[in-house]
């Protein structure tokens, strides 16, 4: 599915990946952890394709294709879905709009036939009662006045309605409470299927209680450094990350 | 100290000459102080950037010429220069249609109108000495403006509109100007529109014309909105692109009087939009908002003065600039508060978003401020759509050009979505999408 | 309600006598002949003994005066100066000190009085509090003391009288002075460059951060005299310094005009802190009497990476026509303003600033808080402007207006200029009076309505004091509490 290979990046001469190399497999829910500041979020963006960051050596291939000579639209339609740590608040934007917007871009992008009206709310309404979000919340602003699990809410139900073939959740977990995190995780939980895969980057283990991955990666000074499954997450909940920070300027 | 005069330019000299021919056909002169605001005009001519009022807006240097008074249109020119309705057109409304600055009364429909409105034509009005024509100019400070008072001297026609007390008609009231022609022209109407206590009146203003052709339009409407009433108000300018447009809304409010007011602007090469509110009665409200979209070339100048002389005034102004390519938006903006407007709570707000890098905005947005028990504020901002904002739709699929059009959208939508009338505010987000459509 | 009743009554009966540097000095001074004409203009570089050139900048500039016109635009109504009725030059009559102990000990009683430590022994053994500050004391028109020359010079640092400098360092001043306000710019700086007569100048060489905070204090003593001091800062490449300006003036009937330019320069890297408190003479409660402040300050973000940050409390003059502004020429230089400007009784306040961005990536704050009472008018006034080539600049704008009793007016002319899709400027401004929730918050706790008032006025100001120096930040707020007294504790 994803296959990063010798990953460079550097923003304002800050170098944060240094040569990650990273494969998530059709169907694999990839967990990173790592401590803060060792890349993480970099990561997610640079997938997604966030303008600031420069990549100076390396490839991120999704299904053999090189992602990085891609927009970050092109990257949407091709399936790529970042669930943004902090989702944006856009003022004067209603959320069925956005919605429907971004449904039909990224069809037309891929030749298909716009959603009817009458499908897309079928489709939205749908969605929303399995993420138990309010109706109300979405004749709105796309997340203004909501609140942080709203937000997270909102996220994941724009990742049941797209569709995507590789979903990124950046921190999702973070702002969540357990009612929530929940909810989010039984959201992400039902989108599990053969053809798409996830990258869940977290600090902590507990969302990997509930979204359980297939694999563990640690990531440490821009580098994936230990892989393993499962239990690797519960081994780091105990023993922390000290020992992936050695050699960090105190 | 002896003051060095401005050399007066050809323009000024041209306006001169063409006041002096057209005296004897103007209709009972005393009734409007045409004759004081032409000397009005002589004394300070044209004002230039010296003026501060007219600092970004130089209409010395921006009108070169003078263009002479339209003549009336025939039936078949009128005809054929309102053929396409668009807009507010197409809206279900009572109609006044004005070609060239001339009401057209066969293209023209009030039959909608309930009894408690009158509309009376303003040259039968001026002939007859109406006595509501002493109602022009309810603001002092319209008066002293060089625009308002070239628009009196050569006032060529327009339409008294009277509600009577409790009137409250459905239908809104669509005033057309329509321009048409080959030789450069200009227009001088003006519409008075008088609410009793306790009245409603929604109107509805469009102007559209040409492109290439010169011409300049300078429309003014007074307005008094009695006690309790509630007058709501929409304008676009889709002048032409060579048009040099100029206009006036001067409205004085009564007690618990409510005002709403929108212009949205995508015409004309150069144009400045006056609102002037003498806020003389207790408790009211008003609500003045502008969307201006400009491309290469055009300058679209909002200028807002709200005097708040009572207590208790709401005052809510929102102007929003979206400039693409080498334009300029100006925004003056100033809110007074007299010593007696304890209580007022005024807030004024202008943004701009600047879609390249040849476009400029000026901004400036004033308080003046004699109470002390009141809330005032102003803002402004300028600057780019928002990258991060960008990157999230983008993230979401969205190619950039739309990405751009959505917070477009959502930008000009904050200063439409005030408006009452459903009708005029589809309209309005038309307008909207046919200037982002155009552009691409 | 408004500010209840009895504050208002209170602010109206203060007796704004009760200024206290209002005292006068009796010394024997030498004057030039009253009125201005080139002869005077001759007489006053001849008392400095001034090179050739210097005479000559000051003629061109009087010739050129005298076809300009006072400004009108600001906000402010006066009597009109007459500039034939005023003398330009008065100095001490005794010859200029070399040391501490031949200043006349009129004067020195005078700044003692002030709370001036020009005895710079008092500081060095220990008696004085300890933090050093380096001071130049104007009298009218001449430098009467500059201490602590000698550490001062250790470091590199020259910090002399302008009218030495001239003298001492002529390539510096020739090449600095007028390039920041140019000797056309306005009525009143060129007035200035005429007939200036002292003032303070700086120069830090590269790479020094000065020593100790430099500082200026500014005496008007006699009567019927203009002042115009000139000051020139100039920090070198990658170098600092902390400048503070205080001023006062005797009370009188009769209003005095003064008319300072000051410039700064900043290279590649330095950084200029440029704090005022102004308290000159404010006239009485009927607005008789009183400083006429009409100042040109402006920085000239000269290198890249530069900084100039000017702090003003303004409390004192009748009439204050003041802009301390940036010109951000270097690339990444910023601008910063932050104001203070309280008027009661009569005063008429028209300050604020302008922020030139041309350079790429510059970046400008500028928070303004204003304080009108009595029956005075206070205006925030201010330009930001940014230039097609200032790609990326920033402005982050925020005036706030606070209105005590009803008789007063504040009034905010902001000019917002953006010639530059990458610049992002974003402005706010608030007129408010006191919250009645806030007092009476404060009142349930147990405060007075007074105590109350000055709590909430200080948190009002908080934002800019905080940017002053410490002393100067105590000194600051005093100086508030006293403007505002009969509203404030």
């Amino acid at each position: 599915m994803l296959e990063i290979k010798n990953l460079v990046v550097q923003i304002e001469d800050n170098r944060i990946l240094n040569g990650l190399n990273l494969t998530v497999k059709d169907g694999e829910v990839a967990a990173i952890m790592g401590p803060n500041g060792s890349g993480k979020s970099t990561l997610s963006y640079v997938i997604a394709g966030k303008e600031d960051y420069e990549v100076l050596e390396g490839e991120i291939l999704l299904d053999g294709q090189n992602v990085l000579e891609m927009a970050p639209d092109e990257r949407a339609a091709a399936g790529v879905f970042l669930a943004f740590q902090y989702p944006l608040e856009i003022p004067g934007v209603g959320t069925m709009t956005f919605l429907k917007a971004c449904l039909n871009a990224q069809r037309k992008a891929r030749g298909e036939a716009e959603l009817s009206t009458p499908d897309f709310i079928r489709a939205v309404n749908g969605a929303a009662d399995k993420l138990e979000i309010n109706k109300e919340m979405l004749k709105r602003a796309l997340n203004v006045g909501f609140s942080g699990g709203e937000k997270k809410r909102m996220e994941i139900l724009q990742m049941a309605l797209l569709q995507p073939k590789f979903c990124v959740l950046d921190e999702t977990d973070s702002g969540l409470d357990i009612d929530a995190l929940r909810i989010v995780s039984e959201g992400v939980n039902a989108l599990r299927a053969e053809g798409r895969s996830f990258l869940v980057i977290t600090h902590y283990q507990r969302l990997l209680n509930h979204i359980v991955p297939d694999v563990v990666h640690v990531m440490s000074k821009g580098q994936i450094v230990k892989s393993g499954g499962k239990e690797l997450a519960l081994e780091l909940e105990a023993s922390g990350y000290a020992e992936y920070r050695t050699g960090e300027a105190a | 100290m002896a003051e060095v005069k401005n050399l007066r330019t050809g323009a000024e000299t041209g306006l001169s000459a063409l006041f002096e021919s057209g005296r004897k056909s103007f209709a009972a002169e005393e009734a409007i102080g045409r004759e004081e605001a032409f000397k009005f005009f002589e004394a300070t001519g044209l004002p230039s950037r010296r003026v501060e009022a007219f600092k970004y807006t130089d209409l010395r240097a921006a009108i070169t010429d003078a263009a002479p008074p339209a003549e009336a249109p025939s039936a078949e020119a009128a005809r054929t220069a309102v053929a396409v309705a668009k807009g507010f057109a197409t809206i279900e409304a009572a109609r006044l249609t004005f070609v060239n600055g001339h009401l057209v009364r066969a293209l023209s429909d009030l039959s909608g109108l309930p009894e408690g409105v009158t509309v009376t034509p303003i040259n039968d009005a001026m002939g007859k000495g109406d006595a509501r024509l002493k109602r022009l100019a309810p603001v002092e400070q319209a008066r002293e403006n060089a625009i308002y008072q070239l628009n009196t001297a050569f006032l060529a026609d327009g339409v008294l509109i009277g509600v009577t007390a409790g009137a409250k008609p459905d239908l809104p009231l669509h005033m057309r100007f329509v321009n048409t022609g080959s030789e450069p022209f200009s227009t001088a109407t003006r519409v008075l529109v008088d609410l009793a206590d306790g009245a409603e009146l929604s109107v509805l203003e469009s102007h559209e014309g040409p492109d290439g052709l010169t011409y300049q339009p300078n429309d003014a409407l007074d307005v008094h909105i009695g006690k309790g009433s509630v007058f709501r108000h929409s304008r676009t300018n889709t002048e032409g692109s060579a048009a040099v447009a100029l206009s006036t809304i001067s409205v004085k409010l009564d007690d618990e009087a409510e005002l709403e007011t929108v212009a949205v602007v995508t015409g004309a090469v150069l144009s400045r939009h006056q609102i002037f509110l003498n806020i003389a009665g207790e408790n009211t409200k008003v609500v003045v908002n502008g969307a201006a979209m400009l491309r290469d070339g055009q300058l679209a100048d909002s200028t807002l003065l709200a005097d708040h002389a009572a207590v208790g005034g709401v005052g809510r102004e929102q102007f929003k600039t979206v400039i693409d390519g080498n334009a300029t938006g100006v925004f003056q903006g100033k809110i007074i508060v007299r010593q007696a407007a304890q209580q007022t709570d005024g807030k004024m707000k202008s943004d701009c978003l600047l879609l390249t890098d040849e476009g400029q905005m000026m901004n400036k947005p004033e308080l003046e401020i004699f109470a002390d028990d009141v809330a005032c504020g102003h803002g402004a901002t300028c600057g780019a759509p928002d990258e991060d904002l960008l990157f999230y739709l983008m993230a979401r699929g969205l190619p950039r050009p739309l990405a751009q059009s959505l917070l477009v959208q959502a930008f000009l939508g904050e200063a439409i979505e005030t408006v009452t009338h459903e009708g005029a505010r589809e309209a309005l987000i038309g307008e909207i999408d046919a200037w982002l459509h155009a552009r691409g | 309600m408004p500010a209840v009743q009895e504050t208002i009554d209170r602010v109206r009966s203060i007796d704004l006598d009760q200024y206290k540097y209002g005292f006068e000095t009796t010394i024997e001074m030498e004057k030039s002949e009253k009125g201005i004409s080139e002869d005077v203009v001759r007489f006053i570089s001849a008392k400095k003994n001034e090179p050739e050139w210097l005479l000559e900048w000051r003629l061109d500039a009087y010739r050129r005066w005298l076809t300009m016109k006072e400004p009108e635009w600001a906000r402010v109504s006066y009597d009109k100066v007459d500039y034939n009725d005023i003398y330009y030059y008065a100095a001490p009559k005794r010859p200029a000190a070399m040391s501490l102990d031949e200043i006349d000990p009129e004067i020195l009683k005078t700044y003692e009085k002030l709370g001036i430590p020009l005895r710079e022994v008092e500081v060095l053994e220990g008696i004085a509090p300890e933090r050093r500050v380096a001071v130049d004391a104007v009298f009218d028109s001449v430098s009467v003391a500059t201490t602590f020359k000698k550490e001062l010079e250790k470091a590199g640092v020259i910090f002399m009288p302008i009218s030495e400098a001239v003298r001492e360092h002529p390539e510096l001043v020739k090449k600095y002075l007028c390039s920041v306000v140019p000797a056309t710019d306005n009525f009143f700086a060129t007035l200035n460059t005429a007939v200036f007569s002292d003032g303070s100048f700086v120069y830090i060489p590269p790479g020094v951060r000065c020593p100790m905070e430099l500082s200026t204090y500014f005496r008007i003593n006699e009567r019927d005299t203009g002042q115009f001091e000139r000051t020139l800062i100039i920090a070198d490449k990658g170098s600092y310094v902390s400048y503070l300006e205080g001023c006062t003036a005797p009370k009188r009937d009769d209003n005095q005009l003064h008319a300072a330019v000051v410039e700064l320069v900043a290279l590649d890297d330095a950084e200029i802190k440029y704090s005022t408190v102004q308290n000159w003479y404010p006239g009485d409660n009927d607005g008789k009497g009183g400083i006429y402040n009409f100042v040109t300050k402006r920085g000239d973000c000269r290198g890249d990476r530069s900084k100039i940050s000017w702090t003003q409390v303004e409390t004192g003059s009748a009439i204050t026509w003041k802009y301390p502004s940036c010109i951000l020429r270097g690339d990444d230089s910023r601008g910063e303003f932050y104001s203070i400007a309280v008027s009661n009784g009569m005063q008429q306040v028209d300050s604020g600033t302008k922020m030139i961005h041309l350079g790429k990536n510059t970046t400008s704050r500028i928070i303004s808080k204003g304080i009108s009472a009595g029956r005075s008018q206070n205006t925030y006034r201010g330009l930001v402007s940014a230039h097609k080539k200032a790609k990326g600049a920033r402005n982050f704008t925020n005036c706030d207006s606070l209105l005590i009793g009803d008789q007063c007016g504040a009034h905010t002319v902001p000019y917002i200029e953006s010639k530059n899709a990458s610049a992002v400027f974003e402005h706010e401004a608030t007129t408010s009076k006191i919250s009645e929730d806030q007092k009476f918050y404060c009142l349930q706790r147990g405060l007075s309505e007074e105590e109350a008032t000055a709590l909430i006025v200080n948190g009002f100001v908080r934002d800019v004091l905080q940017q002053l120096p410490m002393e100067f930040a105590v000194e600051a707020q005093k100086l508030i509490s006293i403007s505002l007294e009969g509203s404030v504790g």
